[in-house]
């Protein structure tokens, strides 16, 4: 048996105690969970509930309910995390109830969904919360039988004394558990012994889903609740100026209108406190209807905004942004970048003389390779419902950081955290986009101007053009080659608006003698933030795209070159710090090699593509295979490889990684935000195309890496590596190698075609 | 007043005739399964029956389903057992879940008309349905299932 001390930080959301009268935390509807298939465990309200610990707890007719602490997007968190739990406790999976938990940092932890981090976080919390209140049972149950802890055993929420023949449920000792001290030795299961961890268990929310239950942000309602909407500036770079409501006061159903700073001036912003505008037009009225008729009504006057500058207090310290004035456009973002991209940039890390290396060679390579802005669109537009008092504030909505967004809203109510209740409802999509929770302040300060519960919605244009996008990205890439065709030295230097995308310290870094990385920076008044895999869904694309082209300049195998180098990067690794574990690495591309059969001469009437890349602490390949149909090119077929550790989930896991390989194909072939006089060309699916049931393909087969590692994190790591992977068949369907995403206007300019602005 | 008939119950509502059916079933109802993505027609999210055909209530004005009957995702079976329904759970669909009342809908019409439909048949019916999560591939499995289960009665 694994020994697992418990760390006494943790104590605090470990701690036991008895909750009477239902002991509901959260005003949701109860529902079963796992039980889902017994629709009359809906309105059985329990009367009492032991709680064992935050997560878990328990009726004395033994139905057991298990918190989910962390916010769930759809990566299936709302099963898995709960899964990791019962494991531990030794549950029956089928008589658990899972539940949303309360934001509640002291009991459940740090309630973060991002970076591919829930699974990874609370592995080993939650396990030790399994294994704790199952020991606390067995305690309970000894005292009980008056026999030895060590002879009580456990199985399927049961508790047995063989010797005796006595046995139990859980729910009988609950009670009693409930008092008992948690042990200060938690002992864990081993591995091998997991019956509902690595073992497929369905979506504890599926019926609800289809059945249309209330579940998201915007489905929530509250007793006189209203509406309220933004109305933004036209462009950014714009503010308000002037505004006259009367004809939009005279709607129907309007309440007010008015103007509403967000941060006051000299607002010390948190790294997450990024918003769009600060200068606030809102209108506020029963319907949504109603509100958005009226909307059209304003007149208002903008003016533009001047060179400003803010503070911001993010992970790495305070700084300053600049902020400029002026109204961008794509197209001058695109000439500035090509002239950034000749001036001195920012060192990153150097290996070795990468100059003299250049210098002395046979042959150097040189690409560079460009991305556009790309808009989240989450199915559910941004929204959250506040109700603000003088004395407290209740949130409710989609929120991916809950205990990021809190001191925040503390700050600007001027409300004491223990005066806010945050509830997360399921989001509607996240990616990135719902841990930046502007909303949510807009959202209660309206709440608090008005003096009543209201629901902000931003419509699909308020969501798509007044974005917290994927920055603008660029790289050149150089490669030196000896007279021998042997790499010697590798160079990228990497920009983009606002921010670069360089991981200096990744793939190939450490596996070459010479090596430089470097890195410059854009200021732009247009805001960005994470999106699915920041950073590495452009290296992914742009590197894993150099390294194909490469291998062929060598005259090698794209997969046997990166082997080769990861030999190295193993065997005689170069440099500091290299972030990635080689024989991961390599696990992946030998995996994909075998899976989707890479030197099968049958295969060769597809056009195939590879890329493999390491992110968020995972390791993921694909092969993808293209045909050319009615004069363009379709993924017919994609194989994965992905090593995450520990598999939690494996069904839910593979519908994660086959979701991530269509978004990876959507976003890199038609993901495009571009702008005009700051103005978003885009506003909704109409003009931004995304990925849609025909363009799918017809067959993604998902192969993970058997190992016993530590679960590391599967949302984003699948992600980027199928950017590249595209872009390398697209060379082998085409003739033509894919430098500038979106690769399907890249196709269309390729092949004089007219730019296609039919978005299905 | 304009009166309609949603999920087999009757409703007299005084309200603009201009108003979308989306909003109708969201606001005034309180029927959320029909879910707001583009106003625009161009995602699906937002899909119900009008007399049977799958029409986008977010362009759809309440006027033009006056006396007529509308059938939501909160109406599509009496116990969440519609072979879709259950074709969905079975193969574990969704991920964040907001777009498949939509899909759902929209494939209900088509396995009506369609009782083995290919899966080019499903791409067509299907296309005007987004899902940023990707879930396409298992929508297109479900789809099949359920057309199983229609066919054979379980």
């Amino acid at each position: 048996m694994e020994q697992s001390r418990s760390i006494p930080s943790r104590r605090s959301f470990l701690k036991s105690s008895l909750l009477a009268g239902g002991g509901l935390l959260i005003s949701f509807t109860w529902f079963p969970g796992a039980g889902i298939a017994d629709p009359s465990k809906m309105n059985d309200l329990p009367e009492q509930w032991n709680e064992l610990n935050g997560y878990i707890k328990i009726t004395p007719d033994n139905i057991i309910k298990i918190l989910n602490p962390n916010p769930e997007f759809g990566q299936n968190v709302m099963t898995s995390l709960p899964m990791i739990i019962a494991e531990e406790l030794e549950a029956d999976w089928q008589q658990i109830v899972v539940e949303m938990g309360p934001h509640d940092n002291v009991k459940l932890g740090p309630q973060f969904t991002g970076g591919s981090n829930s699974v990874r976080m609370y592995w080993k919390p939650l396990r030790e919360a399994g294994a704790a209140a199952r020991q606390m049972l067995i305690e309970a149950a000894a005292q009980t039988w008056n026999v030895p802890v060590e002879e009580v055993t456990t199985k399927a929420g049961m508790l047995y004394h063989e010797k005796t023949g006595k046995s139990g449920t859980y729910g009988s000792f609950a009670s009693k558990a409930s008092g008992i001290p948690i042990p200060k030795n938690i002992t864990l299961k081993k591995v091998k012994d997991f019956k509902v961890v690595r073992n497929s268990q369905k979506n504890v929310e599926s019926l609800k889903i289809v059945s249309g239950k209330p579940l998201f942000g915007l489905d929530y309602k509250h007793e006189g609740m209203l509406i309220a909407m933004i109305q933004h500036p036209p462009a950014f770079g714009m503010k308000l100026k002037t505004f006259d409501a009367g004809e939009a006061l005279k709607m129907p159903g309007i309440k007010d209108v008015f103007r509403q700073q967000l941060y006051e001036d000299g607002y010390e912003q948190a790294g997450f406190d990024t918003r769009t505008f600060n200068d606030l037009l809102v209108v506020v009225g029963n319907t949504t209807w109603e509100v958005m008729n009226a909307r059209k009504k304003l007149k208002v006057t903008w003016d533009p905004i001047e060179d400003s500058k803010e503070t911001i207090a993010a992970r790495g310290g305070k700084k300053e942004v600049v902020i400029p004035g002026g109204l961008e456009s794509t197209s001058t973002h695109l000439e500035k970048m090509q002239e950034y991209a000749k001036k001195p940039a920012q060192q990153l890390r150097r290996d070795g003389d990468p100059e003299t290396a250049f210098k002395n060679a046979a042959q150097v390579i040189e690409r560079t390779y460009n991305a556009p802005f790309l808009a989240h669109n989450c199915m559910e537009p941004m929204n959250f419902f506040a109700y603000v008092t003088d004395e407290k504030a209740l949130v409710v909505g989609p929120l991916q950081a809950p205990g990021w967004t809190e001191p925040t809203l503390s700050k600007i109510l001027q409300l004491p955290a223990d005066k806010i209740e945050i509830q997360m409802t399921r989001m509607g999509g996240g990616f990135g986009r719902r841990a930046y929770a502007h909303y949510l302040i807009e959202a209660a300060l309206i709440s608090k101007k008005v003096k009543a519960p209201v629901k902000l919605i931003y419509t699909r244009e308020d969501d798509m053009t007044y974005g917290i996008y994927r920055p603008m990205y660029t790289a050149t890439y150089r490669a030196a080659l000896d007279a021998n065709k042997n790499l010697i030295a590798f160079h990228v230097k990497g920009g983009g608006i606002p921010e670069h995308a360089i991981h200096a310290n990744r793939f190939p870094a450490g596996a070459v003698d010479n090596y430089l990385a470097e890195g410059w920076e854009i200021p732009s008044n247009i805001t960005i933030g994470a999106f699915r895999a920041p950073r590495s869904n452009f290296n992914a694309a742009a590197e894993q795209s150099f390294l194909d082209e490469l291998a062929e300049v060598m005259g090698k195998d794209p997969i046997d070159l990166r082997l080769e180098l990861l030999k190295k990067a193993k065997e005689n690794p170069v440099g500091q710090n290299n972030e990635y574990d080689a024989d991961r690495y390599a696990g992946v591309l030998n995996l994909v090699k075998e899976k989707s059969g890479w030197n099968n001469t049958e295969n060769k009437k597809y056009s195939r593509g590879v890329a493999a890349y390491f992110c968020h602490n995972s390791y993921a390949a694909h092969v993808v295979d293209i045909v050319m149909q009615n004069g363009r090119p379709y993924v017919e077929r994609v194989f994965s490889a992905i090593d995450c550790g520990i598999v939690v989930n494996p069904d839910a896991a593979t519908n994660m990684v086959e979701g991530a390989v269509v978004d990876g194909i959507g976003n890199s072939f038609y993901g495009k935000l571009s702008h005009k006089d700051g103005a978003a060309e885009q506003n909704n699916f109409n003009r931004y195309r995304m990925i849609r049931h025909s363009e799918v393909p017809k067959k993604i087969e998902v192969h993970f890496v058997q190992n016993d590692i530590d679960p590391t994190g599967l949302g984003e790591p699948p992600f980027p590596p199928v950017f590249g992977a595209l872009a390398n068949a697209l060379y082998r369907g085409t003739n033509k190698r894919y430098y500038n995403q979106p690769y399907f206007d890249e196709f269309l300019k390729q092949a004089g075609k007219p730019e296609n602005k039919r978005s299905f | 007043m304009i009166k309609l008939n949603i999920n087999n119950k009757n409703y007299e509502l005084d309200i603009d005739p201009d108003t979308p059916l989306l909003w109708v079933l969201r606001d005034t109802i309180g029927l959320v399964g029909t879910k707001y993505g583009c106003g625009v027609a161009q995602c699906g999210a937002c899909v119900v029956h009008l007399n049977g055909e799958a029409v986008r209530s977010c362009v759809t004005k309440i006027s033009r389903a006056a006396g007529q009957n509308v059938i939501t995702i909160e109406g599509l079976s009496e116990n969440n057992d519609h072979p879709l329904q259950k074709a969905w759970v079975e193969l574990d669909v969704v991920q964040c879940g907001y777009c498949q009342a939509g899909q759902i809908m929209s494939a209900a019409v088509l396995l009506r008309e369609n009782k083995n439909p290919t899966d080019k048949d499903i791409e067509l019916a299907m296309e005007g349905n987004i899902c940023r999560c990707g879930t396409y591939l298992r929508i297109k499995k479900a789809i099949h299932l359920a057309a199983e289960i229609q066919r054979n009665g379980s």
